[in-house]
């Protein structure tokens, strides 16, 4: 098998039994970067010799006997997290000179894990968007069909790992940016709980619903990634002082006498009905594993899309206010006086898609609106939890589609932001709530003669990914959809 | 028309911590510009806030001490606004829900009264840099040193009813943060400054009148200005038939006037939210009680004790509790003499508040040390020297740094109190003087007075004042 198909467990195991050194995998990897990097747009940047430098000194360890969890093991990084030295743009004109003077914790933390950084990925500018269109660097595409979206905005990554660029690769989930091109690039996309994985150094699109996460090819690989990800961090006030388990070992955990509770909100109208077929069909494999499946109804979450339009461009119209030419970023040609200068950098710097959310985002919080639309939508937003809070009371996991369809075509959705923002109306409710989240390749439908992946999502109560990475891992094993790879990258 | 003034104060105290409140940097004043600011302070991509436990058990000191509640839980909130010195685009301060609230304290008034002051809030912020416009080329320097200091804003109630009343209450807040040790005060230095609530109404008006805010006051004389030009400036608007704008204004010390800054029309919508980055702050009863343990002797309980203890006056024992330095060196000094307090209490606020008044001087930077001056009034309750020499000795100890009693020995200005030789004084002058001795004896008892100058003369000032009296009037009497 080539080395590229391997998962990054089988790859953390190859290098310590030194069946191929770390610079030979790196090498391997650029080298399809180079080749079927292009077509895809996945990478803003590629780090050659950085990752050389790394996969050098991984092998060093490795020929010690010493080295990390992930010795050796290449990954690539969401263009969202600060890497010292190195470009980082949020996929925005605005950041397009930025080198960041230091490491984003989850960098920081991957690297003492010993993996080696192929390079920054493309996404959504600023995180905003769901299908990677509205980057300064161009589209991401899907290599399922290069006609299509990878999803967003972590769909840099997702394409990456999709095509086998990289084994594996971090991403951020505001209201579904790592789940939701999981799904439509047939790859295991986990958002931890909020708190879980530290803030530091990812630059903040909606600060109280940001989470760190990763992409991978199978749960397990999410397990080895996240054990190495997760935890305490000082510099970020709102991550939480809970120890890290052993999420490998509980991967064991059996599926029998698991309570799987069904959403029924997550299957009306707007959910295609080949998608929800493929969903029906992975949950009912789960029933034939012992799991015992029952519907529940969380009423308030059809209200997500409208709750996290408020909550999130608020808190974004603030985070963004600090791009304004003066410190670092995009400074326009020879400003007339402050307010040109900070019209004219702001205006060149963002693009559309982010300008529209720092606009909807300052009028909620304006004198005499703030109480109508953010103040109310903090409020809904704890009625979605509470839903959710009063459905784990019966079951352990909930589970649906993660999309309502699989992946589009490039162009489809742009014209109308309102058809775009409801692609995320199955993974918000879980940012809102702060709760754990994956999504699983679950099967395949049938569009204009191509296999395009689907996902299927479960959502656990807060820290309860060992629960959520079991139960994916535990059908992993009775299904083969992760292991399938894009036709043209096997 | 009889009008009355109505002022609320907005003091700004900087708190006394070695970090800034969100982040790692120090704070110290008067670095280079911008090498005491961290990423964090400069609001680079991808940087988060932490609190800085030591600014709030601080707030939590202020709030005790003046009788306020303390949140158990509060809430920091973003302001947004763009200016180049605030880097993050906003501002993370208190809003809805401040850290400390309904407090009072008591101020003295001239008269000798005392008028509680409440306290609607105090609440924990951040501070902003500084934008330098000079020395540019017509560009703007911005310094973020100063950018993420704690700041503590305390804000009364509209309860001040001149610029006297204000100026007190100021001065106050102003003793009071520094007994804590959650100020250093300096005023030069900006780390203690206010904005001022100014309206004013008919005498007897139950609602308030339009009020203007004069920003940025940073000393007590500009407060008690800036107030009296704005007071009259509202009072003389109205009685021409105008009418005071809700706005922002500016205090132009050179000028002596207040002056428009914005409106409220042009006022910021600072959109305030809670920030994400922080979690509510808890604070639990073991802190406040741990914090509350710790907190010093308060100036209204020390003026107390010195009342019921020392038996000084009122206005003595305010006088000496205005600073905590000024009362630890009168205590040292009563320690030393073991007693005395009302002649310590004279010396502390006579020659030695002169002295320092003379060169600017904090009572902490004096050249004559408690330890010193109590070396040297203890010469005066031992009868070595009278408290007229003892001026003098007091001088020479302030220019040349020597203890009392060396400079009386080195001066011979040790009193006279051996009786023959204050009788040999008076017979030399009796004998040199029969005139007025007879003028004396005849009855011109004013006479009196004129002997003791002789005599003191003849001996340098230096016989016991007690002793030459009774020894003189026993000898002219014949």
């Amino acid at each position: 098998m080539s080395l590229h198909a391997l998962t990054v467990a089988e790859l953390a195991a190859g290098l310590k039994a030194r069946r191929f050194s770390s610079l030979e995998l790196t090498l391997h990897f650029l080298g399809r970067i180079e080749r079927l990097g292009p077509e895809l747009n996945a990478f803003v940047t590629v780090t050659a010799d950085r990752a050389l430098d790394d996969a050098r000194r991984a092998d060093d360890q490795l020929a010690k006997g010493e080295g990390g969890p992930l010795a050796g093991v290449p990954i690539a990084h969401k263009d969202i997290f600060c890497t010292d030295g190195i470009l980082t743009t949020c996929s925005s004109k605005m950041l397009a000179n930025f080198v960041a003077p230091y490491d984003a914790t989850v960098v920081e933390r991957w690297r003492a894990a010993g993996t080696v950084l192929l390079g920054k990925t493309n996404m959504d500018e600023f995180a905003m968007g769901s299908s990677n269109e509205t980057s300064f660097y161009g589209p991401v595409r899907n290599p399922w069909d290069l006609k299509r979206v990878p999803g967003g905005s972590s769909g840099g990554s997702a394409a990456a790992v999709a095509a086998c660029l990289a084994p594996a690769a971090s991403g951020t989930d505001t209201g579904g940016s790592i789940r939701q091109p999981a799904a439509l690039t047939n790859l295991t996309g986990l958002k931890p709980t909020y708190g879980r994985v530290s803030r530091y150094g990812m630059i903040a699109f909606a600060s109280s619903l940001d989470q760190g996460g990763m992409l991978a090819r199978s749960a397990e690989d999410a397990a080895l990634l996240l054990k190495a990800m997760a935890g305490f961090d000082p510099r970020d006030s709102t991550s939480v002082d809970a120890p890290v388990p052993d999420y490998v070992a509980e991967l064991a955990a059996p599926l029998k006498g698991l309570r799987v509770g069904i959403i029924r909100e997550f299957f009306g109208a707007g959910l295609d009905p080949a998608v929800g077929k493929r969903v029906q069909d992975a949950i009912e494999t789960l029933r034939a594993s012992g799991a015992s499946i029952v519907e529940v109804s969380l009423p308030a979450l059809p209200l997500s899309v409208p709750t996290y339009y408020v909550v999130a461009p608020a808190e974004c119209s603030s985070n963004l206010s600090r791009f304004d030419g003066v410190r670092f970023g995009h400074r326009c040609e020879s400003p007339r006086d402050l307010l040109d200068l900070y019209k004219r950098s702001r205006g060149e710097g963002f693009g559309d898609e982010v300008k529209r959310r720092i606009m909807t985002g300052t009028y909620v919080l304006s004198a005499g609106y703030y109480d109508a639309y953010y103040l109310k939508a903090q409020k809904v937003r704890q009625l979605i939890a509470a839903d959710f809070a009063r459905a784990f009371g019966e079951v352990d996991v909930v589970i649906g589609p993660t999309a309502p369809t699989a992946a589009f075509e490039l162009g489809a959705k742009t014209s109308d932001p309102i058809t775009m923002y409801l692609n995320d109306i199955y993974t918000i409710g879980a940012n809102l709530a702060g709760l754990p989240a994956i999504s699983i390749p679950c099967g395949f439908v049938q569009e204009g003669g191509r296999d395009l992946p689907v996902g299927l999502q479960l959502v656990g109560p807060h820290f309860a990914e060992s629960r959520l990475l079991a139960v994916s891992h535990q059908y992993q094993q009775l299904t083969d959809w992760h292991k399938r790879v894009p036709p043209g990258y096997e | 028309m009889e009008w009355e003034t109505v002022i609320g104060l907005e003091i700004h105290a900087q708190l006394a911590t070695r970090s800034k409140i969100f982040s790692g940097s120090a704070t110290a004043y008067g670095a280079a510009p911008n090498t005491q600011a961290n990423l964090v302070d400069l609001g680079y991509p991808g940087v988060l806030p932490v609190l800085n436990g030591e600014a709030v058990k601080m707030a939590i000191r202020f709030g005790l001490a003046t009788g306020s509640k303390i949140a158990r839980r509060s809430v920091f909130a973003r302001k947004n606004y763009f200016y180049p010195d605030l880097p993050k685009g906003y501002q993370i301060s208190q809003y809805e829900r401040p850290v400390v609230e309904d407090g009072s304290l008591e101020i003295v008034l001239e008269d000798g009264t005392r008028k509680t002051i409440g306290i609607t809030r105090a609440h924990l912020e951040e501070d902003a840099g500084k934008s330098l416009h000079e020395d540019f080329h017509g560009l703007s320097g911005i310094d973020l040193n100063r950018a993420g200091t704690p700041l503590l804003e305390i804000v009364s109630e509209p309860d001040l009813r001149s610029a006297k009343e204000a100026v007190a209450y100021m001065k106050k807040i102003h003793t009071l943060v520094r007994y804590l040790g959650i100020c250093d005060g300096n005023m030069q230095e900006g780390s203690f400054r206010c904005d001022a609530n100014v309206s004013v109404r008919p005498a007897g008006q139950a609602e308030f009148g339009t009020r203007a805010e004069i920003k940025n006051l940073n000393s007590f004389r500009f407060v008690e200005r800036a107030i009296n030009y704005e007071v009259d400036r509202q009072i003389d608007l109205i009685e021409s038939g105008g009418r005071v704008v809700q706005e922002t204004r500016l205090y132009d010390p050179d000028k002596g006037e207040t002056r428009s800054m914005r409106s409220k029309e042009e006022a910021n919508d600072y959109r305030y939210f809670p920030d994400p980055d922080l979690l509510p702050l808890a604070i639990g009863d073991d802190l406040v009680e741990s914090v509350r343990a710790t907190l010093p002797e308060l100036p209204d309980e020390k003026a107390a004790r010195l009342v019921r203890d020392f038996g000084l006056s009122d206005y003595d024992a305010g006088v000496l509790t205005a600073s905590r330095e000024m009362a630890d060196y009168y205590e040292t000094v009563v320690a030393r003499l073991g007693g005395n307090a009302k002649l310590a209490a004279n010396w502390v606020m006579g020659e030695l508040s002169g002295a320092l008044n003379k060169e600017n001087l904090d009572v902490a930077a004096s050249r004559v040390g408690a330890d010193a001056l109590a070396g040297l009034l203890v010469r005066i309750v031992d009868n070595t020297i009278s408290g007229k020499i003892a001026k003098e000795v007091f001088e020479a100890m302030w220019s040349e740094g020597a203890a009392a009693d060396a400079i009386i020995e080195s001066k011979g200005l040790k009193q006279i109190t051996d009786t023959s030789a204050i009788e040999g004084a008076i017979d030399e002058v009796m004998a040199k003087n029969p005139q007025q001795l007879a003028d004396y004896r005849a009855g011109k008892d004013k006479l009196f007075g004129f002997f003791v100058g002789q005599v003191m003369k003849a001996t340098q000032g230096k016989a016991n004042p007690a002793q030459l009296n009774e020894l003189l009037k026993r000898k002219l009497g014949g």
